[in-house]
């Protein structure tokens, strides 16, 4: 059996891992243009920061790779004839298969502003970016869109001492996501270390003739900038399928936005699996939306389609929905359904906080937390048990993770959400 | 308040390092034989660079500061880390081998050494030596307690390493001395101490009367009683990381050097040899040494008598000191305690078997990032057990904190507890078992 995987993320590696424990007898052929060694994406900033060297950012050792007997080729997929079962890389020519994995992540979305293409117009995915970014060294960079790429570009920026304009289009930050009042504590710390964050920021063009020179907004303000990161969006990156050389050689697979899927991650040929970024979920369970780009679910996705590569009839079934992220020295982590309008309770001291948000029968539905660290575990169970938000508040306590001897969550300090 | 997180040095930090550089210039004078005074300047201007140093992270956004460390030549092994680790192997070289050439340096001291020991004449390098190292624990931790101002754990702990240096191992064996008592230093036990339970040791205490006996039962109980019970409840921590005289330098002065240890499961392999042979060895030389002081064996004693000359020199003085703490921004702060400390031998082996100490991983929340490795400074591989959502139980875990503190997602967090069961008994595996699919 010859397990083909496109891409070297944490999708690919998540479902090499577990093809090689269901099936010792397998061959497993990593394909990545992006270099031989997986890497952490999330360590990228810690690079350009000084805190990790690039070797540091290897998931495993060299010696996890050849113990486990997983090939690495670094190529680039070119085409796919599911029908003959083979891919074609651009230097090494086609490679067959029997189960093939298209994990190929996703690559930031520029949207089409006048000057989208100048030089200095990057997003943050990969090494490529980091590279663009330590060449360009820029003196007044301008970091535009206001979620979690965004806010690590202006960190950054700001730790290698460079001023950073950062351009929110929204008036509060990532609004489907936080109350006012989180995205205020955000704001808060965000500008705290010296970014000039600006809500209600629309970018009409990028101004300059080769290279950046300013940013053009839509209230006619222009400003210097030599450098624009862009932190918008992400896409599947799946061009490689829909171009027609693919569908000369017969591809019958289904791309939309991304490879559809079924339940099993199971694209439209047999033998083809996509997992993580490029994947779109034909009937995705409800509340779960088709294509979610996030770390977690990328892993949770390889390991599906991993286990049903080596045979196993597994659908993807996420649990209680669950994210994490850092706003320079805020911590964030959101559990389950944690809507900003949902009624609930919210415990702040005006630096931290945490939101018990409540579905329509007043049950706890999902927990925001910012600056306080809650054990998954716990705080999972207090959803699945439906505890009423009174209940949930009780035991919260037991469910805090910071460090021992902090002193969180005063009783006093709680009130009603929305 | 508006935080400096640009890796450019503020102005009060590039003060210090022009105090300190200018310390360093007059105590190198002072050792080529420049008049006592410029011995205590120097020493007032590398102590002034270091406060100054220390309060200038105030600037800084609180959290152990990880940035930057692999741009600055002295925590990447440039330069100025090859200069300082010249600069203190070669001092600890001077102070076993050549004492002669730090009469500048004793002679200023001599003074604060009669006035806390009453003590005059040789061996004044020893209280040099002291000074320096209870300095540096204090100055340093002054450090560590702005950095870390927004957490407790590492606010307690700095606290008390500070505290057990100056008070158990500076001021109390100082006013021992002065009192004509013996000089104990409450904090320490067989095997660290190797010679206090050496027949010479035990004698040595026996012939103080009283008070030596009441020591040696300390020290005893320290050994048998509170190790065990303290390890079970706590882990290896409550010594190596609170009170340990070794731990204290490493958690203080150390701090810039922690990410520079070796890793990789080469490294763990030297390492369990290492330190448990260290602990055999000493085991072996005290149980030839009381043989040979109960038998009166000739030949045996002058084997007993040769290893423990040997095990004096070559570990006491040239791996505990001159690599222990010389190679620090070489090889990292815990040198020592890794390759070298026969307690942390057996406090690693409680903890391995029996105690309710771990780091507890927080679900399958762990990115991979990589920074709990990167800054750990026994040189474990964290991220290998959070990525695959099992708790940590290393033998060499001293507690620190700093894993869980550079988490970037609060995934680790250090905990007593009962025994999780899977995370003390699983073995390594190669392939990665952990099913990360909630069933």
């Amino acid at each position: 059996m010859h397990a083909l995987l496109i891409g070297n993320g944490i999708a690919a590696v998540t479902a090499a891992r577990h093809l090689r424990r269901a099936r010792p007898d397998a061959r497993i052929t990593m394909v990545s243009d992006e270099g031989a060694t997986p890497y952490a994406r999330t360590a990228l900033m810690y690079v350009h920061m000084g805190a990790l060297t690039r070797t540091q950012t290897a998931l495993y050792p060299e010696r996890f790779w050849r113990d486990n007997r997983i090939e690495r080729i670094v190529d680039r997929a070119v085409a796919l004839d599911p029908a003959a079962r083979t891919v074609t890389l651009a230097d090494g020519g086609p490679v067959t298969y029997d189960a093939l994995l298209v994990a190929t992540g996703s690559a930031p979305v520029i949207p089409p502003w006048p000057g989208a293409t100048l030089d200095g117009v990057q997003g943050l995915y990969g090494w490529t970016d980091l590279d663009a970014l330590e060449r360009a060294a820029p003196d007044r960079p301008v970091v535009v869109g206001g979620g979690l790429i965004g806010v690590e570009l202006a960190e950054m920026l700001r730790v290698r001492g460079r001023p950073v304009t950062f351009l929110v289009r929204e008036s509060t930050y990532l609004p489907a996501v936080f109350t006012p009042d989180e995205s205020a504590l955000v704001a808060d710390e965000i500008r705290r270390h010296g970014v000039d964050l600006r809500f209600g920021a629309t970018v009409e063009a990028i101004e300059g003739e080769a290279r950046v020179a300013g940013v053009r907004l839509a209230d006619g303000a222009t400003l210097d900038a030599d450098w624009v990161g862009v932190g918008t969006g992400v896409a599947p990156r799946v061009d490689w399928l829909a171009a027609p050389s693919s569908r000369v050689s017969g591809s019958g697979l289904t791309v939309r936005r991304g490879v559809v899927v079924d339940a099993r991650l199971r694209a439209s040929a047999d033998g083809v699996w996509a997992a993580g970024d490029c994947a779109e979920l034909d009937a995705p369970p409800p509340g779960v939306p088709p294509t979610r780009p996030i770390w977690y679910t990328a892993r949770e996705q390889g390991a599906v389609a991993g286990l049903g590569m080596a045979g196993a009839d597994r659908a993807y079934a996420p649990g209680t929905y669950f994210n994490s992220a850092r706003f320079f020295g805020l911590e964030w982590q959101v559990y389950g359904d944690a809507a900003p309008g949902a009624p609930g309770a919210v415990w702040t001291d005006g630096r931290r906080s945490v939101r018990l948000a409540a579905a329509a029968d007043g049950r706890l539905a999902g927990v925001s937390a910012l600056g306080v660290r809650l054990r998954a575990e716990a705080v999972i169970a207090m959803i699945d048990e439906r505890l009423s938000v009174d209940a949930a508040r009780g035991r919260l306590p037991s469910a805090v993770f910071d460090p021992e001897f902090a002193r969180t969550l005063a009783p006093a300090r709680w009130r009603p959400a929305a | 308040m508006t935080h400096a997180l640009h890796l450019t040095p503020t102005r009060p930090e590039s003060v210090a390092r022009v105090l300190v550089a200018a310390g360093a210039v007059l105590g190198a004078a002072s050792l080529a034989g420049a008049p006592p005074a410029t011995a205590g300047a120097a020493f007032a201007l590398v102590v002034a660079g270091g406060l100054v140093n220390a309060l200038a992270a105030f600037a800084r956004p609180p959290g152990a500061p990880t940035d930057g460390v692999w741009f600055r030549s002295n925590s990447s092994r440039g330069l100025v880390g090859w200069a300082w680790g010249a600069a203190l192997t070669g001092l600890y070289v001077v102070l076993y081998f050549r004492p002669a050439w730090l009469a500048g340096w004793t002679d200023a001291a001599a003074p604060l050494r009669e006035a806390l020991t009453g003590a005059t004449g040789d061996g004044g390098q020893w209280f040099v030596y002291s000074l320096l190292y209870t300095t540096a624990v204090v100055v340093m931790g002054a450090r560590m307690l702005v950095r870390h101002r927004d957490s407790r754990y590492q606010t307690l702990r700095t606290l008390s390493v500070m505290a057990v240096q100056t008070v158990l191992a500076f001021l109390l064996p100082s006013l021992l001395a002065r009192l004509q008592q013996p000089e104990l230093y409450l904090h320490y036990t067989w095997p660290l101490d190797f010679d206090l339970f050496f027949p010479s040791g035990v004698a040595a205490l026996r012939a103080e009367g009283r008070l030596g006996i009441v020591a040696l039962a300390w020290f005893v109980a320290l050994l048998v009683v509170a190790t065990p019970v303290l390890t079970y409840l706590y882990g290896k921590r409550w010594y190596c990381s609170w009170v340990c005289g070794c731990g204290a330098l490493a958690e203080t002065a150390g701090d810039p050097y922690r990410h520079l240890g070796p890793t990789g499961l080469t490294a763990w392999r030297v390492e369990r040899w290492m330190v448990h042979g260290v602990l055999a060895l000493v085991a072996l030389v005290t149980g030839l040494l009381w043989a040979a002081a109960l038998t009166d064996l000739a030949w045996l004693d002058g084997v007993a008598g040769a290893l423990s000359g040997a095990y004096g020199f070559y570990v006491g003085a040239l791996f505990a000191g001159v690599v222990g703490v010389g190679f620090y921004p070489l090889l990292g702060s815990r040198v020592w305690c890794r390759f070298g400390c026969p307690m942390a031998a057996i406090l690693g082996l409680q903890q391995r078997f029996f105690s309710r100490f771990r780091i507890t991983v927080n679900g399958g929340q762990c990115i991979s990032c990589g920074r709990c490795s990167a800054f750990c400074e026994m040189g474990i591989d964290v991220r290998h057990y959070a990525q695959r959502g099992q708790n940590v139980v290393r033998a060499s875990c001293v507690g620190c904190g700093i894993c869980a503190e550079v988490c970037p997602r609060g995934v680790l967090r250090l905990e007593n507890g009962p025994d999780t069961g899977a995370s003390r008994t699983a073995r390594a595996t190669l392939i990665e078992d952990l099913d990360i699919l909630a069933d």
